[in-house]
């Protein structure tokens, strides 16, 4: 019988999944924010499976709200980026180096 | 236990997908793997009975964002020429997920229709009236008790959007500022924009 706990498994995996691809990549900027995006999606997994199991749509209005939130993220981190790319002609995580972080 | 046959389906391409986008050499296929990854999240979804979320995860991810991903993607130097030469190398794989997604949209049918997975027992506040489907309860909420949230979220989207603009925006002479001229906008009149015709059949117009 599939439990809240197998939901949560998944999206611990693809937590982790997501955190270990920003660290993994060592080539360009868009691999990075779609770790990020695999991060929220495990979010939004969390979330649909706690409103599922407490019989409680509230997760789900906060699903959509996280959506929103990534969607805006995406577009204005891709703006960024192409912005970037203009200025630098590339986008290599390597060159990212002028805030001297 | 079709239920439990799809969940884990849909469990083990999520992962795999996931690993794929995030070990993939090519940026491409990354993006392609990560589409994948949304579509059985939300096929995860359908099974607990959230569908309006799942189609919302397709359609904003797969629909505008992954879209969005592939635009910035061709930024890349990318070696097209060579990736469509791989084309006949691929069609097995791709031969494989046209499959793999068939049997899951089937699965996900067989188990939706089998009633889908209960995951709690109801002691909610807001718990899904009775009879009311996903999409319909969970508008009573967002357009009642959420609607500050609901307008929130559309400001969101409104700021990103314009800062999206704001930062790309490219004006057409260098050093030229990106500026309305409303008395230009107001002095403008019909007559000067538009004419009227009225051609005979056969002899086209002159404009």
């Amino acid at each position: 019988m599939i439990g809240i706990e197998h939901y949560l498994t998944v999206s611990a995996i693809l937590f982790v999944l997501g955190v270990l691809g920003i660290f993994l990549n060592r080539k360009n900027v868009i691999v990075i924010l779609m770790a990020v995006e695999l991060i929220l999606l495990s979010v939004n997994l969390n979330l649909v499976a706690f409103s599922a199991f407490m019989q409680d749509l509230v997760g789900q209005v906060f699903a959509m709200l996280v959506l929103t939130v990534a969607a805006a993220e995406a577009a204005i981190g891709l703006a960024i980026l192409v912005i970037y790319f203009r200025t630098r002609g590339s986008i290599a995580v390597d060159d990212i180096n002028r805030m001297k972080g | 236990m079709i239920q439990a046959i799809a969940f884990y389906f849909f469990a083990t391409i999520v992962v795999a997908a996931a690993v794929m986008t995030i070990m993939a050499r090519n940026p491409v296929h990354s993006v392609l793997w990560l589409i994948m990854a949304f579509f059985n999240a939300a096929g995860l979804m359908v099974l607990v009975g959230a569908e309006f979320i799942a189609m919302l995860l397709v359609i904003v991810y797969v629909g505008a964002v992954a879209v969005l991903f592939l635009f910035v993607v061709m930024m890349l130097d990318i070696d097209f020429a060579a990736m469509r030469a791989g084309l006949s190398r691929n069609a097995p794989l791709g031969l494989l997920i046209a499959a793999v997604l068939l049997a899951e949209l089937l699965l996900a049918v067989g188990a939706y229709g089998a009633g889908g997975i209960q995951l709690g027992t109801p002691d909610g506040s807001a718990a899904q009236a009775a009879g009311a489907s996903n999409i319909a309860a969970l508008g009573a909420l967002l357009y009642g008790r959420y609607i500050v949230l609901f307008e929130i979220a559309g400001i969101i989207l409104l700021v990103a959007m314009i800062g999206a603009i704001v930062l790309t925006f490219q004006p057409s002479k260098p050093g030229a500022r990106a500026r309305q001229d409303v008395g230009k906008q107001i002095r403008r009149r019909p007559e000067d924009a538009t004419v009227m015709k009225n051609p005979e059949i056969g002899q086209g117009v002159e404009l």
